[in-house]
């Protein structure tokens, strides 16, 4: 019985190594890129032996040749690391090994924009926020925005009038118009966040609607309105006590570059004078503060007059420090 | 300025990315295509389904004389690979495959059918449509010159399929095999049959199945080698960052490396325990000799 089963096992070995086998002739001159799933044949083949390419042999030379290479590839292939993914094996293919050119070039970075940097220069994080939130009213998650959104502003068919409010004042319309405030804003900043990015001049705001209006506010009103003619405010007349306002909306004042001629000398020579002067010009106000300042400054330290001493930092810290609660070693004051 | 999200999505779509998309190929036919010519677009066309889109009208122009209408038609339909067939008396059988970059044509190659052999001809079980192809390219061809290992690259670009990190063993069905010699290109299909192995490794079958394509090269208009440079070019971002530090010792344990300063074991603060302080004995004495004279005196 063990006879018959060896001869059985060694038939069937013989067949298994002839036609099922996964073995490949000349590996080595294919090579594999499972990345792309790509088999190459570099080296000789058969086929370029045959001038005549008769079409039944060629088609076979072919086949036989892809089939080789194939075999090779999912050879390597098997050896991938595998996972199960929903019920299927699938396999992590590696990177490509051949550079393939790219459809479109690399994309720029783009401009960071205002609020972004902020976020960046304190450390906050984006958190990411759940779709569903809690309405008290509906009693039942709803969406945080969107079609059917939890508390939601727009559909309040009443809205209680604030005890600090007009009475006569239309609620509804208020809320209305401070919703297209904001979206005027948001626009406003990312306009504003595309013309720096494309580093283009900004221009000034001037005036903004404040719920508030301080003191400045309303002096930079006074002014904004009285340049918003046609003519740049040049005709406008001015009020009976009106004076020239600081708010000139430049950050930064130049000379007018030609004109006054005398205060333009007057300045450059002036600078030829400070420089032949070998004794240095003396800022007389300047002067007396820092003198002040540096006394003071001695008199606090020559006066241990604190009641809590003040915090020292080395050495001083660790002399002055005391063991805890050990009585015994405490350097008693003198009184 | 889009005004909806899908029509901002779509856009976004088109912007260049990092990792890419997949490539898609767009398939034209010329002012005159002869029956084979209509049978190629179309069929590899399925082939190369759903990454393809494919013009139905004809269209009067010459890739190789003016590009323009071909860059036209790419940025619209957003293909970067592409293929126009036409026949002529003096080009019989044209087919010319090209790729595209930033808008502009890349690489562009001349071939003539001399031999075309269609899906339908071939009795044989189809694989699916869609799925990745396994690619076979041989022959000496290839690595004789420059621009042959261009056409090569243009090959495997053209032929490629999705984009994929991942791939199921089971759905490695298609083989497309690519084989030159001579001057002349076979361009053959095939299904894979899994045979049962000794090992775990299936042994491979072929059979013969959808359309073969003999081809002779004709004209070449191939990207200069800057060009094609500024192509290649992978964005640093895309490169995979090494993890420093870190490595695994022969039994599999991971194991991490930490740099430090040098320490001053003098200096060094730890627990403080009262019996090990260093204090110096004779003050103590002194200490505790005034606090009991002290009380004597009160006493």
């Amino acid at each position: 019985m063990a006879d018959t089963q060896i001869v059985v096992d060694k038939v069937l070995q013989k067949d298994v190594n002839k036609v099922f086998s996964t073995a490949v002739e000349n590996a080595e001159l294919i090579d594999i890129d499972e990345g792309l799933l790509l088999a190459t044949t570099t080296g000789n083949l058969n086929i370029r032996a045959t001038h005549d390419f008769t079409r039944q042999n060629g088609e076979e030379v072919i086949r036989q040749s892809t089939r080789s290479a194939v075999q090779t590839l999912f050879n390597s292939l098997w050896q991938l690391p595998v996972e199960q993914v929903e019920g299927t094996y699938v396999v992590t293919l590696p990177e490509i090994k051949m550079w393939l050119p790219r459809e479109k070039p690399i994309p720029k970075k783009r401009a960071v924009t205002k609020w972004q940097e902020y976020a960046k220069s304190k450390g906050i994080l984006n958190k990411k926020k759940s779709r569903m939130v809690w309405d008290e009213a509906a009693k039942e998650y709803k969406p945080r925005w969107g079609y059917k959104r939890a508390n939601d502003g727009t559909q309040d068919w009443l809205i209680e009038v604030p005890a600090n409010a007009d009475p006569m004042e239309d609620q509804f319309a208020k809320r209305q118009t401070a919703k297209k405030e904001r979206v005027a804003k948001n626009e406003l900043q990312r306009l504003r966040n595309i013309a720096r990015s494309q580093k283009r001049k900004v221009p000034g705001v001037g005036l903004t609607p404040t719920e508030q209006p301080s003191k400045d506010t309303l002096s930079k009103a006074l002014v904004v309105a009285r340049k918003s003619t046609a003519s740049l405010g040049k005709f406008t007349e001015k009020l009976p006590k009106e004076k020239p306002s600081k708010f000139t909306g430049k950050k930064r004042k130049f000379e007018p570059s030609i004109g006054d001629l005398k205060n333009e000398r007057e300045r450059q020579l002036k600078i030829l004078d400070v420089n032949a002067k070998k004794v240095p010009t003396i800022n007389v106000t300047k002067a007396t503060n820092r003198a002040l300042r540096e006394s003071e400054e001695q008199r606090s330290r020559e006066r241990p007059s604190r009641k809590t001493p003040k915090k020292q930092k080395g050495k001083g810290a660790s002399a002055g420090r005391k063991g805890g609660g050990n009585k015994k070693n405490r350097v008693k004051r003198n009184k | 300025k889009p005004k909806t999200q899908r029509g901002r999505r779509a856009l976004e779509k088109k912007e260049p990315k990092i990792i890419e998309n997949t490539k898609h190929a767009l398939f034209l036919k010329g002012g005159n295509t002869s029956q084979t010519v209509s049978q190629v677009l179309k069929e590899l066309h399925t082939l190369k389904k759903p990454c393809a889109t494919i013009f139905s009208k004809k269209n009067m122009t010459r890739p190789f004389e003016d590009q323009s209408a071909v860059e036209f038609f790419s940025s619209k339909a957003d293909c970067s690979l592409f293929m126009f067939g036409s026949h002529s008396k003096k080009r019989p059988n044209n087919i010319v495959i090209g790729r595209l970059f930033d808008g502009q044509v890349l690489d562009m190659v001349e071939f003539g059918v001399d031999k075309f052999v269609s899906m339908q001809e071939i009795r044989a079980q189809k694989t699916p449509v869609g799925i990745k192809p396994c690619l076979v390219v041989s022959g000496e061809f290839f690595d004789e010159n420059d621009d042959n290992k261009r056409l090569k690259n243009l090959f495997i670009d053209f032929f490629r399929g999705e984009n994929v990190n991942k791939i199921c063993l089971s759905g490695l069905e298609h083989v497309i095999s690519i084989h030159a010699v001579n001057g002349k290109i076979y361009i053959r299909n095939y299904r894979v049959l899994l045979k049962k192995s000794g090992s775990r490794i299936p042994r491979v079958e072929l059979e013969s199945m959808g359309p073969s394509l003999d081809l002779s090269m004709r004209r070449t208009r191939l990207a200069s080698d800057d060009l094609f440079k500024r192509a290649l070019k992978k964005p640093v971002e895309a490169k995979p960052k090494k993890k420093k530090n870190i490595s695994r010792d022969d039994l599999g344990n991971k194991l991490g490396r930490i740099h430090m300063k040098t320490q001053d074991f003098d200096k060094l603060q730890a627990r403080k325990l009262k019996g090990l302080k260093r204090s110096a004995p004779k003050k103590n004495k002194e200490n505790t000799e005034a606090k009991k004279q002290k009380i004597d005196s009160t006493s």
